[in-house]
Formats: structure tokens, C-alpha cells, sequence
């Protein structure tokens, strides 16, 4: 760089390059700092600017964030271990058993993806109750506590579907326990109240379209894998972006008027 | 196009705001490693369960639900399983859902107090606690056979007969389920007025029905535990 007017060059080029990616200058500026917020796609869910006490720690639990991190960290766990995973009973115990001998770092994310299933449920029960206890869930923001206990919901329904999956022994009769009370449920189940009003045998029944047969097998097996790995982690998704969005228009952070 | 080169501009910020980023957007970034360091640390030094292959022929004892449904299958020794599976976790997903209708207190909206809402708060917490104990009870204190065992106990198949249980006569059963609701819905009405007036009916109704049958759970399980009752109601179909 013996031009002297190649060091600038050089500057403008990087400036460029940067322009080119960020929609704005990298210089710590008021200015920036907002645009920082609302010219990135992924921060701009957040407000350019909060009040303060939402950003302390003692206020949120940084609960809800948590849960959020950690729905996309087990969708990422969950999409690498998808790559050597089988839903088929004649697979599936053997795939889980080569995660965790065979294949590399295949305990490690195999780990990740239990423990932070866990995480989840109690990291979304302990932002219930933080919203409950600041008493954020008053209006305006009452559909958003709806939207919170559907997403709570759900959150157990992802962990619950994902337990079948390793097909052991744990799983197979955890889910048999789940599987007996929704054979239970009024009406609907054929062991439940009321079963023989509506027609209900163990053929025909809540318990059955769950299962997608009368007792755990393959299509039961199968149907806990699409649910687990599509079904409900869309639904989620929608209902999360109801939530975060709600949050905005509710007027952001609850706190004092 | 010189905005990296602008000075610091003064701009006035609205109440207490502060911008986002940094302020918030660091601690987000900072909580983000966090966990995900903690959980590839706990991951490094824990496997995850993993037991035999399934076999439909080969029942655990005790099978159990996982750990947040565990609370659950612990309600299968009180109750039957459409009360304990089905319509006591809908019952309790309906209370939350409709918990921001019922609660009118227009006071503690956005930060913790106690002091505004001393009947909302003992309430939800403690059927938060109460759904957590019977988590701990399902997940550690069942043994084979759903025995019972303290912590410091051995799971052995070689626990006492449990005694045997009764049920209440039908007319004692529906008076004592009629009467429990009746004279719970009655009590606030001669004690607290000012509850009945500031809800309105239909708040009114819910509420004290949530709370009742949140009471009442506890109560059939006390029922059970003390006097050895199986059933306060039953027909031929439907017990509880």
C-alpha cells in the first residue's frame, strides 16, 4: 500500500462491503443504535427502544427469550439428528443406539436435545409464572396470556411426541400411560364415561387416531415423528409470532403507567 | 451516505427508554451463550436415559409418564383416569386460559406486588406449588406397583397390603359433593360481599368453580389418604 491514496480505498472497499450487508454505518451513534433495531430483520422484533426495568433481569427472568432460544437450539439438535434418525420400529431403537456409540459427537447432541427439551418445560413454566406474579397478563394484554398458555401447551405436547421416538422401554410405556387416559377422556375414549353414547371401541376412538391403531406400533411410532418434527413445531411457530407480535402491539414490556 | 461520521446527535428519549441496542440486546446475546454452554456442559457430563428396546410384552414397573405429566398419573391414585388424564388437566388449561377474564383487579398490572393482590397471587401460587409436589411425588416417591417411597427408602416389591378402601354410600356421596360447591359458592356471599359485588355473576361462578374444584382435588385426596375412601360417587358410570 505504498499509494497514498490506498489505505482509503481500501476503507471505502470494506465500507462497501459493510454497506452492502448492514443498512447502516458501524460508528456507535444514536442514530445507529436505533437502526441497528429496525433494519434487521431478525432484531427488528424488538422495539428500537424499551423502558428501562423491561431490560432488567430482575423484572423478566429473561425467561421468555430463554424459551425462545432454546425452541431454536432444539430445532437445530433436532434437524441434525433427524440426518440419522429412522421412524421405524425396526430402526429406531438401533439408530438411537448408534447416536450414542457411533456416530461422532452423536451423545453429545443426542444430550443436547433431551436436556434442553427439559429446559424448555421448565424455562416456560417459570415465565408463566413470572408473567403471572408481575401480573402482565391484566389487559391490554390478555390474548397474549391466551396465546402463552396455548405455546405452554404445546411446549409439552413437542416433549411428549419426541419421548417415543428412542423406542425404549421409558418411552414406549410412558407414552402407554398418556395413551391409556386419552383412552380414558369421556365420551371420546372407549374406557372413558359415556364411551357407548358415541359408538366408542378401542377401534375407533381418541386413543386410536392418535395412535393410528389400537395398541403402540409402527404408525404410532410414526405419527409421534411427524408430529414432533413438523406438525406441532408449526404450529408453534405460528403461535410464537402471534405472541412476539402481540408483545409490540400491546404496548411492549408490561410495566407501571 | 457519512452517517458513521456524524457526531453524537442529541435525541431525546421518551420517559425512561433506553435503546435497545445495547442495552438489551447484549443481555439477550450473553443469555444465549449461557445457555448454550451450560447445556453442552451438562450434556458432556449426563447421558441421556436410554433403557432397553421397547417390548409390548415387557411392562416397567413402575411405568412412568415423564417428569411434567408425572403429577398427572400421581392423580391416577385419586381419581379415575378421566378425571386424572382428561378433565382435570383440561379443567386446569381452561382456568389458565380464561385466568385474565376472571382476574378484574385492575391494580399490579406490570410489576410484582403482593400487597394489590392478596387473593389472585396465594391462589395461582399455590396451585403451582401443589402441581410441582405432585411431580416430585410421581417422578421420585413411586416405587413398583406405584408403592410409595420416601427418599431414603428402597424400592422393594416387598411393601405392606395397602388397606383396603371404601366407597361413600351414593346419597352420602352426591350430599357431600352437592354440599361442599353449595356451601363453597355460599361462603364468600355471607363473608366477603364486596367479592360478589366487584366480579359479577358470571366471574363469580367461574372463579369460585375453579378454585372449588381446585380445593376439592386436594380434599378427595385427603378423603383417600386419611379415611381410606375410594370413590365419594359411585354409579355405574361414572365414579369419582
Amino acid at each position: 500500500m505504498k499509494d497514498p491514496d490506498s489505505k482509503k480505498k481500501f476503507k471505502d472497499s470494506v465500507n462497501e462491503i459493510w454497506r452492502s450487508v448492514f443498512r447502516h454505518g458501524y460508528k456507535d451513534t444514536p442514530r445507529n443504535r436505533i437502526l441497528q433495531i429496525i433494519s434487521n430483520v431478525w432484531l427488528h422484533l424488538h422495539p428500537a427502544q424499551v423502558r428501562e426495568h423491561g431490560t432488567k433481569i430482575r423484572f423478566t427472568w429473561c425467561m421468555g427469550g430463554i424459551t425462545f432460544f432454546i425452541f431454536l437450539f432444539e430445532t437445530i439438535t433436532g434437524i441434525l439428528l433427524m440426518f440419522y434418525y429412522t421412524p421405524d420400529v425396526n430402526k429406531a431403537y438401533a439408530d438411537t443406539m448408534d447416536l450414542m456409540y457411533v456416530v461422532p459427537f452423536g451423545r453429545l447432541l443426542r444430550n443436547c436435545h433431551r436436556w434442553g427439551a427439559h429446559a424448555m418445560v421448565i424455562t416456560v413454566s417459570i415465565h408463566m409464572l413470572r408473567v403471572f406474579l408481575t401480573g402482565s397478563y391484566k389487559a391490554p394484554r390478555r390474548f397474549n396470556w391466551v396465546m402463552g398458555v396455548f405455546l405452554l401447551v404445546i411446549t409439552f405436547l413437542l416433549s411428549f411426541t419426541g419421548y417415543l421416538l428412542p423406542w425404549d422401554q421409558l418411552g414406549y410405556w410412558a407414552i402407554t400411560v398418556g395413551m391409556n387416559m386419552a383412552g380414558a377422556t369421556p365420551f371420546l375414549g372407549h374406557e372413558g364415561p359415556f364411551a357407548q353414547v358415541l359408538g366408542m371401541t378401542a377401534n375407533n376412538d381418541v386413543r386410536f387416531a392418535l395412535m393410528g391403531g389400537s395398541t403402540i406400533a409402527a404408525p404410532a411410532l410414526l405419527r409421534a415423528y411427524v408430529w414432533h418434527c413438523i406438525g406441532i413445531p408449526l404450529i408453534a411457530a405460528a403461535l410464537m409470532m402471534v405472541h412476539f407480535w402481540r408483545i409490540r402491539k400491546d404496548g411492549g414490556i408490561s410495566g407501571r403507567l | 451516505m457519512e452517517i458513521s461520521r456524524q457526531k453524537i446527535e442529541s435525541v431525546e428519549l421518551e420517559d425512561d427508554r433506553v435503546f435497545t441496542w445495547p442495552t438489551l440486546v447484549v443481555k439477550e446475546f450473553l443469555a444465549a451463550i449461557f445457555v448454550t454452554v451450560g447445556l453442552l456442559f451438562y450434556s458432556y457430563f449426563v447421558d441421556a436415559p436410554l433403557r432397553e428396546i421397547s417390548d409390548p410384552g415387557q411392562a416397567e414397573n413402575p411405568a412412568k409418564a415423564p417428569w411434567y405429566f408425572a403429577g398427572l398419573q400421581e392423580q391416577l391414585v385419586y381419581f379415575d383416569p378421566w378425571y386424572a388424564g382428561v378433565v382435570l388437566p383440561s379443567i386446569i388449561v381452561l382456568g389458565l386460559i380464561l385466568l385474565p377474564y376472571l382476574d378484574n383487579n385492575p391494580k399490579g398490572n406490570g410489576y410484582f406486588t403482593f400487597k394489590e393482590r392478596k387473593f389472585a397471587i396465594p391462589v395461582f401460587v399455590s396451585g403451582y406449588v401443589f402441581w410441582y409436589v405432585l411431580v416430585y411425588i410421581g417422578t421420585a416417591l413411586r416405587g413398583p406397583f406405584w408403592t410409595f417411597f420416601w427418599p431414603w427408602e428402597k424400592w422393594t416389591h416387598d411393601f405392606p397390603t395397602p388397606p383396603p378402601l371404601h366407597n361413600l354410600s351414593l346419597p352420602w356421596g352426591i350430599a357431600l359433593l352437592v354440599g361442599f360447591y353449595g356451601i363453597g359458592y355460599a361462603i364468600p356471599l355471607f363473608v366477603k360481599r364486596d367479592f360478589f359485588r366487584n366480579m359479577g355473576i358470571i366471574r363469580y361462578a367461574l372463579t369460585l368453580g375453579l378454585l372449588l374444584t381446585m380445593i376439592g382435588t386436594v380434599g378427595k385426596m385427603i378423603l383417600r389418604l386419611a379415611f381410606n375412601v375410594k370413590y365419594i360417587i359411585e354409579t355405574s358410570v361414572i365414579n369419582i
